[in-house]
């Protein structure tokens, strides 16, 4: 069976990580999961495009792992999505190649859910910071799952850590292999 | 030559090179240009100046194989690929040119009443105008790239071929007896066998034999090869009866894209320069007086008239070739005047009685003065016409060279031609020189345009193009060389910038003592490249390591510029050196401390 769902995985320092280097080791465990490691792919921000989208061409189910930072996504990923996203490919005259896929954001924050509100640290809720990532799907023809977010990812317990990785990876298992 | 010539030369050489020496300059001084300075010099030690000196023909004949020379070094800048696109302006331009002043010429002395033969032999001689001085100008001002420059050259080139039927043709209009016509077709069969015989053995022959003697290093033994190349050829064309500027210039061309071009052209510009310049003393010194002060009036009537009209073909030939209306009259200007081969059509209409000696020696001084009022023509030129278009001159880009804005890459061995691959990938124009001519060889097998040549001789810098080059990357091994290209370089093209290699860093702080700003370290770059994947290969992060890497590089620069005062001062420098180095070790300490103890940096 070849790999059908791609999670796409970017971040920066994962030797610090506590909660995204758990999940990208459980995602790779997965039958049908295609792990595509960015910042240990090119570390030089120099992308293969031809490479990145035959990745993607080979999924039905594309997930982007990562924790946010200031409000959106690890440089390097940023890059992937200009450079990668081609107009006349994904989106644009002619730009279907990912019509019918599913986008599925898996993604962490430093802050507890309470900050994300009017009035709190971040001043609005975390719904509205998904925006673009919802308007990136639609504008590319994509199924936007809801997303899987962890909150407060600094002060966690690690038992909070280890069930939200064991329910990242039954959703992965339950999409990947419906 | 005679051994009268041999037994004077060096008293001979003493004059030619004081009158040179003294004429030029002045005339360089006065806004007249080198021409005009040599022909006054020529004058003045000629019989009806000083008469110092009385073999002028033979110097003149001699002097012509600066003409042989610098149609060869045309020769080399022109590749063959150019050539045939120059074909129509050649064939098409020159012989309108010819038949156009020929016709002009031969109706106003016909209708002036001129006997129809001396006519129409003096009509085709003064046609012909002289490359020697035509080709000069149009060097001196560098004009040879534009349209005027190109449509002269073409012009010139075609002469030079149609001398050769002209001087077979005057003897049969003559009452001397003329040889068994038979001559023609096997004449023409040798000139076919000579010139096939140039294009092989210009590529099978004289390449290979050139790598050889350019693998000894020695230089000398270079520039006698080429000069030997130069003198058979022409001895070759001539002995078929062809010019021996022709066959020169056709040998020229079959090298121009040879590794060897650069080289060739640089050991041979001194002696086309001296030679030209001794050919326009002899044309000053040929002028006779004698025949001149016997009838003033009608000599100075036949070279006003010759000059409007050759002039007024030419200006009207101009307009219709696409020569900008700026350059239409600078353009008839540097082609009105008789040339060599005026000479030699006349001697040969001379030798066979077509007319007598006197009409002949009328016929020469109207050709010579001609070539004297060119100088004086341009100076007209510049004062008056100029002027007249100065306004209109803003768009006058015409001038475009085929390797304008090149890079001219130095020293093309393990390090050099990474740089050029990169460049020529990405459509950058190069100039490759290196020394060494294996490596040569087997570049060239890969394309590449690679030059022979010490990169740290100045002449061949000129010779490559410096003065039109965006970049020059110094590449070479040798760091005493490096150094010694950089000053040149600075002095000569104090506006090339200058992108250097370093063997090591006291070759870094000596190439900043000489003004570089941009230098890399030669081994710096992969050394550090080789870490990153040692610090993959620990388990560090591939993004990890390579930030890791990029943090000591920017340190180590740093620290290199922070050192540089010191150098010099061995103890200062290990010290400073040394502190350096602790302060790296802490700053990474530091790092790995502050992650450890921060939760907020670990969050995710």
């Amino acid at each position: 069976m070849t790999a059908r769902t791609l999670v796409v995985y970017a971040h920066p320092t994962p030797h610090r990580s506590r909660i995204n280097r758990k999940m990208v080791g459980a995602a790779r465990g997965v039958p049908g999961v295609r792990v595509q490691d960015l910042y240990e792919t090119y570390p030089d921000f120099y992308i293969d495009v031809a490479r990145e989208q035959r990745l993607v061409l080979d999924a039905d189910l594309l997930v982007f792992l990562h924790p946010i930072r200031w409000y959106s996504v690890p440089s390097l990923l940023k890059e992937w999505y200009d450079v990668v996203l081609e107009s006349g490919w994904a989106y644009g005259k002619d730009g279907n190649a990912l019509h019918g896929k599913r986008f599925w954001l898996a993604v962490s924050t430093g802050s507890p859910a309470e900050a994300y509100r009017p009035g709190g640290l971040h001043g609005r809720y975390f719904e509205d910071f998904l925006v673009p990532f919802e308007q990136t799907a639609a504008l590319c023809g994509m199924e936007w799952l809801p997303p899987c977010v962890f909150h407060d990812a600094t002060y966690a317990s690690d038992e909070a850590v280890d069930s939200h990785v064991a329910a990242f990876v039954n959703r992965l298992k339950d999409y990947a292999n419906p | 030559m005679p051994p009268a010539v041999e037994h004077s030369l060096l008293p001979n050489a003493l004059v030619y090179l004081a009158a040179a020496v003294a004429a030029v300059p002045i005339a360089s001084r006065l806004g007249l240009g080198a021409v005009l300075g040599y022909l006054l010099a020529g004058m003045a030690i000629g019989p009806w100046g000083l008469s110092l000196v009385s073999d002028v023909q033979d110097i003149l004949h001699f002097s012509e194989f600066g003409v042989v020379l610098l149609l060869f070094v045309i020769g080399l800048e022109l590749e063959p690929e150019r050539l045939r696109s120059l074909r129509r302006p050649i064939f098409g331009w020159g012989s309108a040119q010819v038949l156009g002043v020929t016709a002009a010429l031969f109706a106003a002395a016909f209708m002036a009443g001129i006997d129809w033969k001396v006519a129409l032999i003096a009509a085709l001689g003064m046609s012909l105008s002289s490359t020697a001085i035509a080709l000069t100008i149009l060097q001196e001002r560098n004009l040879l790239q534009t349209p005027t420059g190109q449509t002269g050259f073409a012009i010139l080139l075609f002469q030079d071929i149609a001398a050769i039927p002209m001087i077979a043709a005057v003897p049969v209009l003559g009452v001397a007896a003329t040889e068994g016509s038979g001559q023609g077709w096997f004449g023409a069969l040798k000139a076919a066998a000579v010139i096939l015989g140039l294009v092989i053995g210009g590529r099978y022959l004289v390449r290979p034999a050139l790598r050889i003697i350019a693998k000894t290093g020695m230089r000398e033994i270079f520039t006698a090869f080429a000069l030997l190349l130069v003198i058979s050829i022409a001895l070759l064309m001539q002995s078929v009866g062809m010019s021996m500027a022709l066959g020169a210039f056709l040998a020229g061309v079959l090298l121009a894209d040879s590794e060897y071009r650069h080289a060739l052209e640089t050991d041979l510009e001194p002696f086309k320069g001296l030679l030209l310049g001794l050919f326009f003393i002899a044309v000053g010194m040929s002028v006779d007086f004698g025949v001149f002060l016997g009838r003033p009036w009608l000599i100075l009537a036949l070279v006003t008239g010759f000059l409007a009209i050759k002039i007024a073909v030419l200006y009207g030939l101009a307009k219709s070739c696409g020569i900008p209306r700026s350059q239409q009259a600078l353009f008839a200007f540097i082609l009105s005047q008789g040339g060599e081969f005026a000479f030699v059509v006349f001697a040969a209409a001379a030798a066979a009685k077509v007319y007598t000696a006197e009409i002949a020696s009328i016929l020469v001084v109207v050709a010579a003065l001609s070539m004297v009022v060119t100088p004086l023509l341009l100076l007209l030129h510049d004062k008056a016409f100029v002027p007249l278009f100065r306004n209109r001159q803003k768009r006058a880009a015409d001038a475009i060279d085929s390797n304008d804005g090149h890079v001219i890459i130095a020293g093309f061995g393990r390090f050099g031609q990474i740089v050029g691959r990169l460049l020529y990938a990405n459509r950058v124009p190069l100039t490759v020189l290196d020394q060494d001519p294996d490596q040569i060889e087997l570049l060239r097998r890969f394309g590449f345009k690679v030059f022979y040549g010490d990169a740290t001789r100045i002449d061949l810098l000129h010779a490559a193009g410096a003065a039109k080059a965006r970049a020059l990357v110094l590449a070479i091994d040798d760091i005493e060389d490096s150094l010694a290209l950089v000053d040149a370089v600075r002095r000569d093209f104090p506006d090339l910038p200058i992108l250097a290699r370093a063997r090591n860093v006291t070759h870094y702080y000596q190439l900043m003592d000489h003004g570089v700003t941009v230098i890399e370290r030669e081994t710096f770059e992969s050394a550090l490249q080789l870490g990153r994947q040692v610090l993959c290969e620990l388990g560090f992060g591939a993004y990890r390591a390579r930030q890791a890497a990029l943090k000591f590089r920017v340190h180590n620069k740093t620290t290199l510029l922070a050192v540089y005062p010191f150098y010099k001062d061995q103890q200062q420098y290990l010290s400073m050196a040394k502190r350096a180095r602790d302060e790296l070790n802490e700053m990474f300490a530091r790092d790995a401390k502050a992650s450890e103890n921060d939760p907020e940096k670990n969050w995710d």
